[in-house]
């Protein structure tokens, strides 16, 4: 946050690129998960929360209506770290706690300000954009601050309490020329995220989010090209793309068996007015590095196992696009012109009534290999999506999950929670593809290729490539 | 001249291998080759390996058939008696009519994971293209067994049955792949349960594999497989 608190008119609340209801937010926290309820605060005290991670909210204002909060779960209570200017670069991180989130719990009250961090309006520092970080290798609590005017700074907390470890020790500076600093574990390496760029200009802001990785939690924090963070460095996380302008303000949203989300805001979205607006993303990654995943987008696709570089399809005979060939050389010389794609109407004329198995076979690019994916109006959703629905292109046929826990093809989508899909993208770019509920089944399942002609439903296990697949515009 | 007769030499050669392959085609082997990795058993009933797979079958000698289509296969496997006597397990021995030829079941045991029809075939005199086996095993669970799937591959087109109920259906030109085609979940009684399959071959080799898994996918190693009912 380079200015104080902002008068957002946020825009209408219909699908767009970010998320649905009202998603109109700046400077989010870290999105925190509590009583089942996704939360997040932004600047100006205020808060968004949600049941599902997809439809969100105005909650209930903090008691501090400061800059750039930042949130974080440990034990049994909540740490909120947020910060005000009392001059240009004369500020103050303050830490406040509660038990929860919820305010219709007896154990929602936010604790009396505490501050945590300074900067005193002469040094290179303005203690404002607060990140909270819990170790997980050793259990020790880090917080980050810092905006432009010089350093993103490091100090140690307390656990136990949230308050400042060594008060009277110096911050260590680790980057530098940023804002909206956080710290996040992965594998072996510590990762500091902030913001480049300029907020607060709607669609001329040039907020981009940039990482930096350490052996140490303390640094030196090295870009990809080997310059260090105090010195400017920063290998671009996510910049502007489509019509979503100046992203910023990274929360690690980690949804365990391996999937994590990224909370965000973008300075602007196009479709919502230019306001500044929430989003969560899927977090993916590639070389050592985090890697900003999409969302699930409304389209058709072939969906590959990973597992067996099978596609799935619906279990009727295949034709061949172009009809057969046959006889000596039928294969060779082709046709002399552009074979047109199959037309789903007119092969599925051939398909046998009502419901129907699937199967998975190598992509020959017929009819009962495509699959259209839409986003389902009203059908809830999870964090950062919508349900789907999953029909072969081009028909009303609709893949659902079986009470066996199996997969079925219905001649048409009656919008059960059994039609409705969830698609989570991995790590590594593949998905996960979830019915919203299977009846009978004692957890969620996801999508299997048990076999290289065969895909049933069964528990996830990150650690497998039978529940990951890749969605390929046919 | 003296290419000419080189030429000429070489042509009757060829023509000559020619020959020889085409009569090979239709009527069978040039010659009975043993199969080298299939023998009679010489014990009442056997367990599969650690990896699961049933080594012990009986196999009718091959039947004439051409196509590897869904609908085609499907009506191969549906002609004859077979339809209503899918879950019968014949003897070792027992022939049987099948349009008019009198074809013989052979109980066979594999020293691989899958068992090589193209041997089978090939070591009786018979067609290894363009033809139909049927296979049949019985494998005993200890207990009910649910949510075990059938996990097979087979070179080339196959259907599989358990205990009468269709229960896998691969076609088209394919090499056999372990866990290829698997079954839904399924239930194995306690006791004899009866797996009979048909492959399909167009050309070439011809093979298959087949295993259960259990409701982790792992293979099911505590069956014991014989041949009776």
């Amino acid at each position: 946050m380079k200015h104080t608190l902002l008068a957002l008119v946020w825009g209408s609340a219909s699908l767009a690129l970010a998320l649905d209801g009202d998603v109109g937010i700046h400077d989010p926290s870290t999105v925190v998960v509590a009583g089942g309820k996704f939360y997040t605060y932004g600047t100006g005290g205020t808060s968004l929360v949600s049941e599902d991670g997809w439809t969100w909210r105005k909650g209930t204002t903090l008691p501090l209506r400061q800059l750039a909060p930042d949130v974080i779960h440990i034990g049994d209570r909540y740490y909120l770290y947020t910060a005000a200017n009392s001059g240009q670069t004369k500020a103050d991180v303050s830490m406040i706690w509660t038990k929860s989130l919820d305010p219709g719990s007896p154990d929602f009250k936010w604790s009396e300000p505490v501050v945590v961090a300074s900067s005193d309006g002469i040094e290179d520092a303005n203690a404002i954009d607060p990140g909270i970080f819990l170790d997980p290798t050793d259990g020790r609590l880090w917080l980050t601050y810092g905006s432009y005017f010089g350093h993103i700074r490091l100090v140690e907390m307390d656990p136990k309490t949230g308050k400042r470890l060594h008060p009277n020790e110096p911050p260590l500076n680790i980057a530098i020329n940023s804002e909206a600093s956080i710290m996040i574990y992965h594998d072996g390496w510590y990762y500091l995220l902030v913001t480049h760029g300029s907020c607060c200009r709607g669609a001329d802001s040039g907020y981009n989010i940039r990482v930096g990785r350490s052996k140490k939690v303390t640094g030196p924090f090295v870009d990809n090209i080997g310059v260090d963070m105090i010195q400017g460095g920063g290998k671009l996380f996510v910049g502007s793309s489509g019509r979503a302008i100046g992203p910023g303000h990274f929360g690690l949203l980690d949804l365990g068996d391996g999937v994590q989300k990224f909370s965000l805001h973008y300075e602007a979205d196009l479709d919502r007015g230019g306001a500044s607006v929430l989003d969560l993303r899927p977090l993916l990654w590639r070389d050592g590095w985090p890697v900003a995943g999409d969302n699930a987008k409304e389209g058709t696709y072939q969906i590959e196992s990973l597992r067996t570089g099978t596609v799935l399809e619906l279990a009727v005979e295949g034709v061949p696009v172009g009809g057969r060939r046959t006889g000596r050389g039928g294969g060779f010389a082709g046709t002399g012109g552009v074979i047109p794609a199959q037309d789903p109407a007119t092969v599925s004329n051939a398909w046998p009534k009502g419901n129907l198995d699937t199967r998975m076979g190598n992509y020959m690019s017929q009819a009962q290999q495509k699959w259209t994916i839409t986003p389902v109006s009203g059908g809830g959703g999870y964090p950062g999506s919508p349900y789907f629905k999953i029909t072969i292109a081009g028909t009303d046929r609709t893949l659902a999950a079986t009470t066996e826990a199996e997969l079925v093809v219905v001649p048409a989508f009656n919008g059960t929670p059994e039609q409705l899909w969830r698609l989570d993208q991995l790590y590594d770019g593949s998905w996960r593809i979830m019915p919203k509920s299977a009846s009978g089944s004692e957890g969620p399942l996801s999508l299997s290729a048990v076999g290289s002609s065969f895909a049933t439903l069964a528990k996830f296990d990150p650690a497998s490539e039978k529940q990951r697949w890749i969605l390929k515009i046919p | 001249m003296r290419t000419f007769k080189r030429e000429t030499s070489f042509l009757l050669i060829v023509l000559a291998a020619a020959v020889v392959l085409l009569a090979s085609a239709v009527t069978g082997g040039a010659a009975a080759v043993p199969a080298s990795t299939l023998s009679q058993p010489k014990t009442e009933e056997t367990k599969p390996g650690p990896d699961g797979f049933i080594r012990r079958w009986l196999v009718l000698e091959p039947i004439p058939a051409t196509g590897l289509t869904d609908s085609i296969v499907q009506a191969a496997v549906k002609k004859g008696s077979f339809v209503t006597e899918v879950s019968a397990v014949p003897r070792d021995g027992e022939n049987v009519n099948v349009e008019g030829a009198q074809l013989t079941w052979h109980a066979v045991d594999t020293s691989n994971y899958n068992v090589n029809l193209f041997h089978f075939a090939r070591s009786l005199d018979k067609n290894t293209s363009n033809v139909l086996f049927w296979v049949v095993t019985v494998v005993h669970a200890p207990r009910e067994m649910r949510d075990v799937r059938l996990a097979i591959g087979s070179n080339a087109a196959s259907v599989w049955w358990v205990n009468g109920q269709e229960e896998i259906g691969i076609y088209g030109d394919r090499q056999a792949v372990i866990d290829d085609g698997v079954s839904k979940r399924l239930t194995l009684k306690k006791g004899p349960n009866v797996i009979r399959a048909a492959v399909v071959n167009g050309g070439g080799a011809t093979d298959f594999c087949a295993r259960i898994l259990d409701a982790s996918d792992k293979p099911l190693t505590d069956i014991v497989v014989n041949l009776r009912p």
